[in-house]
């Protein structure tokens, strides 16, 4: 059971893989790729976490108690911002590809050879 | 590569690298017992050390005040790149015929929402700025507070003001918004380097913990930070819209 | 590991397959919207303060907003082809 959540963690990875790679919808693929991403959130979560432990903020409980781990927290909560500005940029590409090649869907996107 | 030799490819791969992920995070500590000493260490140094509450905030912008430049950058980077790759887009499209047909084609909201949307203008600007002010105390700070600050703008757009929206917050002021909070932030970092000769380092009286002045510089990182993102995310969502009113008018 | 943190567990696992499976990219932007919000109990549950705040502004209004935007634009792009098409 203590195993559990790096289980979801790889489900997620490997779910939002199948949905990159089975995608027919570029915005479908940077979706998905945020699936990916939060496979991520739950690995670093799940190795900060301590049982019973509690929240690092010790407005009304002493700095002595046992708390859980702030560093990976720290990782996760500038990542999840940041993210989703980076998704915008993803899906600025995919409006310019979309403007180019008249479809989304990333097999019509081969005429980028010529 | 064809899309059912792709997907028969991923059938085999998929679960082959479940499994090599599964065999790597074996070997990572059991959920609930871990041993890492850092942050047991931050836990206890940073309240003594920063006079801040909320360790959180007070290692991304203490111990990992650098790395937080970094982001900021990645943030700044890819608001740029929206901006750029949109804005040419833009110039293509320059038709300007049917404006007074746009100027009216978000005006369609109902009174109950433009209500709404008043409420919550300032109700986002409040809560947006209390948790930008309130980062080394309670859970919050820039990052959270910034899109906070944003979405209250954006409410305008709800009541069907999108030209009103764009008057209030034209694209030359997200830019500098953007631009400002990147700087401060670097600047601040520059003042570490000036009175306590380390590039980042609290120069600031610390102050009693648990009030809203304390923690040395952390309440200017984090409200640089929140000017930042506040711009970066106004400023992605009217480069957007932007592109989706100028078909609108060029579908009209 | 609490009962909460097996529901939160099993929900996100659940959550991200939805995303994944939804077809309709539309719809995929509200399925998106609620795996966020599931994310946001998981943090919530994990003794994450920060971050659960953190997930739940950008998932309820930072992202949909950016795709819901592009989505309208792509298809406006597709009606404007089919418009130059018939004439």
């Amino acid at each position: 059971m203590s195993f559990l959540p790096y289980v979801v963690a790889a489900w997620l990875f490997v779910v939002g893989l199948w949905g990159v790679v089975s995608s027919q919808n570029l915005v479908r693929t940077v979706l998905s790729l945020t699936v990916v991403q939060s496979s991520t959130y739950l690995v670093l979560l799940g190795v900060g976490y301590r049982s019973g432990a509690q929240a690092p903020i010790v407005a009304d409980i002493p700095a002595s108690s046992r708390l859980v781990d702030p560093v990976v927290q720290v990782l996760v909560l500038t990542d999840v911002v940041i993210e989703a500005t980076v998704t915008a940029l993803l899906l600025a590409l995919v409006v310019q590809a979309h403007k180019r090649f008249g479809s989304v869907d990333p097999a019509d996107l081969r005429t980028l050879r010529d | 590569m064809s899309r059912r030799f792709r997907l028969g490819l991923f059938a085999l791969a998929g679960p082959g690298l479940a499994v090599v992920l599964l065999l790597g995070m074996h070997g990572l500590p059991a959920f609930g017992h871990f041993r890492g000493l850092y942050g047991v260490l931050a836990n206890r140094l940073e309240p003594p050390l920063r006079h801040a509450t909320d360790i959180v905030t007070a290692l991304n912008f203490d111990l990992r005040a650098f790395d937080t430049l970094g982001e900021e950058f990645i943030l700044f980077g890819s608001v740029s790149g929206v901006a750029l790759l949109l804005r040419q887009l833009r110039d293509e499209h320059k038709d300007e015929r049917n404006r007074d047909v746009a100027d009216h084609r978000f005006a369609d909201a109902s009174d109950a929402l433009r209500v709404t949307s008043l409420i919550l203008i300032p109700l986002a600007f409040a809560l947006g700025a209390y948790v930008v002010v309130h980062g080394q105390l309670t859970p919050g700070g820039g990052f959270q507070g910034g899109v906070v600050l944003a979405a209250g703008p954006i409410a305008i757009l709800l009541a069907g003001r999108y030209f009103a929206l764009k008057a209030l917050a034209p694209a030359w002021a997200l830019e500098a918004l953007d631009s400002i909070g990147a700087g401060a932030y670097a600047l601040i970092g520059l003042g570490g380097l000036i009175f306590a000769s380390v590039y980042l380092q609290n120069f600031l009286p610390l102050g009693t913990p648990g009030k809203l002045l304390s923690a040395g510089t952390m309440p200017l990182n984090s409200l640089a930070v929140g000017i930042e993102v506040t711009g970066a995310f106004l400023l992605t969502w009217t480069e957007f819209l932007d592109q989706a009113l100028i078909v609108e008018r060029g579908a009209r | 590991m609490t009962a909460l943190q097996l529901v939160a567990l099993v929900l996100t696992a659940l959550g991200g397959a939805a995303v994944v499976l939804t077809p309709d990219p539309l719809r995929q932007t509200l399925v998106l919207g609620i795996y966020g919000l599931v994310l946001t109990f998981l943090f919530f549950t994990f003794q994450a303060p920060d971050v659960a705040l953190s997930e739940i502004v950008v998932c309820t209004v930072g992202l949909p907003l950016i795709i819901l935007a592009a989505l309208r634009k792509i298809r406006r792009q597709d009606r404007g082809r089919e418009q130059d098409g018939e004439e």
